[in-house]
């Protein structure tokens, strides 16, 4: 049977300097359509590779995607990716950074005052309706990921592809884009790959968690379906046995994958530099939450 | 595109407070007293070391003599256009009368055909050298941004151009300077020339120093756009044009424009130096004049050159940086 998105034994080599480095090996991976899937996996280990592949800024050496049955090996705005780092065009108003894409993506299909209303309908989903003139160098943190999440929705992407969203945000706003991305999600539905650290995350938003194996070489690890009701409620959850079995099911995966990491240690030379967690080094308000994975 | 732009009140209250903070009295002392009081120390040690300075054409001029000279150049301006006026009027007055006598209509015709030949005052010659420096710097942006962009986005043309870039860009324009003569000499030859060959030379010598820091600051900013928004234009199949005019362009502005004032001030220098060289009309030209002169004036006249000179650049380099500030889209960077 046919899946909605199939990542059909992805492997990707990039040639380094010091020779050839394989950092995906078959990776295997089939989304329904409306699945919200999550990635976690130690830092390295290719989370993004498998995302920019998916995306097509990236092309697999061996294997292929297949979104609706056919395969994709080009960029497209079916499959709208959020960075991590927002990449909103500083030059452009938080409306016409919407715009823009909106533009692109109707210009046949919608008139002016469509792709205006679209725009706005679009900027309210993400509460941010108020800041319509507004530079991102303006806004906080957290709204120029709203922003950069209402302009992959204004695509009306097929598949949402997101690379740690929320990485850069502190704790509480955090908590706030998860919030505002569940309510979301109920409403469109959208299949959406996201890529995380944060472990709380992963259980609250996936209906699946796919971990990755530690790199190079990387593959799909575990797998772990999220049997939890929506809407999901953060505060009942906490309490919530099924959710803190999932949650320690998670930890526990990374923990001995850690563990095989410090094994690899002695023959790894770039290890130090792995081991960093990447999301440290922001200039937001940041309060390092709880994290395992890094 | 823009339904909603700031409102009207917005802008003026900012306008306000940015007045009042201007207003401010350490701002104002800043601003104006501290530069005041440098300028007046400059003048005092320039005075003083001035008269300690003994040349054959007598003591190098003291700011008391450049501004005197100052004045003497600027009346000798006015009395050279108050003859210009009176001979265009006793020209006029011969045409009447050769009108009214019914002369040859050729004889007429070379009569209107006259102009006023008179000494380039030094203003004339402030403004030859303007109308070069700019058409020179024009024409040399005109091809330098594109060629930037062109070899910014592309690493195969970049790797090609690279090289004859970098071994032309150390050339001293100067050197170019006897190439161009001979060049604009044998090629630009016509009955009635728009351009005097001399103001060619220097425009083209000055276009040739402006082309590299423009091109290579261009390449810098262009190749320097954020990947991150090369793979947004990426997911969203923007055209090359679209991608240009919304991600590369502007993010390259930064990069471009410390070329183009770059260029600027380096071709300004640059057009003296060919000016003096080259015996072409312009301020290098009344410098080296004055210098031949030698009389007990000279020294202070080419003070007053000097003055010009850097005041000019300093003018040119501020609109260059008042044209960024409006063309930027980063209203906050600090320019300076
Ligand atoms: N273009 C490339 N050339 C060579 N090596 C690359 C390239 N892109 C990624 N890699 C390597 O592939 C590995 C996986 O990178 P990737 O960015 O996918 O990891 P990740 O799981 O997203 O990590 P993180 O959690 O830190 O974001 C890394 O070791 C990285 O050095
Ligand atoms: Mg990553």
């Amino acid at each position: 049977m046919n899946k909605y998105l199939e990542i059909d034994h992805v492997s990707i080599t990039f040639p380094t300097d010091n020779g050839p480095l394989n950092v995906l090996d078959g990776v295997n991976l089939k989304l329904d359509q409306g699945e919200f899937v999550t990635l976690i996996g130690h830092s390295g280990c290719g989370k993004s590779t498998v995302l920019n592949i998916v995306a097509g800024l990236l092309q697999a050496s061996e294997g292929g995607v297949v979104l609706e049955a056919k395969e994709v090996n080009e960029p497209g705005p079916d499959r709208a990716v959020v960075f991590q780092h927002h990449s909103l065009m500083p030059w452009l108003s938080v409306y016409d950074n919407v715009r823009l894409a909106v533009d692109q993506v109707f210009k046949k299909t919608k008139s002016k005052q469509e792709r205006h209303q679209w725009t706005l309908h679009n900027l309210e989903l993400v509460h941010m309706e108020h800041a319509l003139e507004r530079k991102p160098d303006e806004i906080s943190g957290g709204m120029k990921q709203r922003v950069g999440i209402a302009r992959a929705l204004a695509m009306e992407p097929k598949v949402l592809l997101m690379d740690e969203p929320f990485g850069a945000l502190d704790s509480l706003t955090r908590t706030h884009m998860q919030d505002s991305l569940m309510e979301i999600q109920a409403r469109l539905k959208n299949t959406v790959i996201m890529i995380t650290h944060d472990v709380d995350e992963a259980v609250l938003l996936s209906d699946r968690i796919i971990m990755m194996t530690n790199g190079p070489s990387a593959k799909v690890g575990e797998i772990l379906d999220i049997d939890l009701p929506r809407p999901r409620d953060r505060l009942a959850l906490a309490e919530n046995p099924t959710y803190n079995h999932y949650r320690a099911e998670v930890v526990r995966f990374l923990h001995e994958r850690h563990l095989q990491k410090g094994l690899d240690q002695n023959d790894s030379s770039n290890e130090k530099e792995q081991a960093m967690p990447r999301d440290i080094s922001d200039n937001e308000p940041h309060e390092p939450p709880v994290r395992l994975a890094s | 595109m823009n339904q909603l732009t700031t409102p009207a009140p917005t802008f003026f209250s900012e306008r306000l407070s940015q007045l009042a903070s201007a207003l401010n009295p350490q701002k104002l002392l800043k601003m104006t007293i501290i530069p005041f009081v440098a300028i007046l120390m400059f003048l005092l040690l320039w005075s003083a070391g001035a008269s300690q300075v003994q040349t054959s054409l007598g003591v190098f001029p003291g700011p008391a003599k450049v501004w005197q000279q100052t004045q003497s150049l600027w009346q000798e301006h006015q009395a050279e256009r108050v003859k210009e006026v009176a001979f265009y009027e006793r020209l006029q007055k011969r045409i009447d009368k050769a009108v009214a006598a019914g002369k040859p209509e050729q004889k007429i015709e070379r009569l209107r055909n006259r102009q006023y030949t008179g000494k380039e005052t030094f203003i004339d010659q402030v403004l030859t050298s303007l109308i070069t420096v700019a058409t020179g710097f024009l024409l040399a942006s005109l091809f330098a941004i594109p060629l930037g962009i062109i070899i910014g986005m592309n690493h195969t043309i970049y790797s090609a151009f690279n090289p004859i870039i970098q071994l032309l860009k150390p050339v001293s324009p100067l050197a170019w300077l006897p190439l161009v003569t001979m060049v604009v000499s044998a090629v630009y030859v016509s009955a009635d020339p728009m351009f005097s060959k001399s103001f060619l030379t220097s425009a083209i010598t000055v276009t040739l120093c402006c082309l590299w820091p423009t091109i290579i600051n261009t390449a810098v900013g262009v190749a320097g756009v954020d990947k991150d928004l090369l793979n947004v234009s990426r997911v969203l199949r923007l055209g090359w044009f679209t991608k240009t005019v919304k991600i590369v362009l502007p993010s390259s502005i930064p990069m471009m424009f410390t070329g183009l004032r770059l260029s600027l001030s380096i071709g300004w220098m640059v057009l003296i130096a060919a000016e003096m060289l080259a015996q072409n009309p312009g301020l290098g030209k009344f410098v080296w004049d004055e210098f031949q002169n030698g009389s007990s004036n000279s020294l202070a006249r080419i003070m007053v050159a000097v003055i010009a000179i850097g005041f000019i650049g300093f003018l040119l380099d501020r609109g260059m940086l008042s044209l960024q500030k409006i063309v930027s889209w980063d209203k906050n960077a600090i320019l300076r």
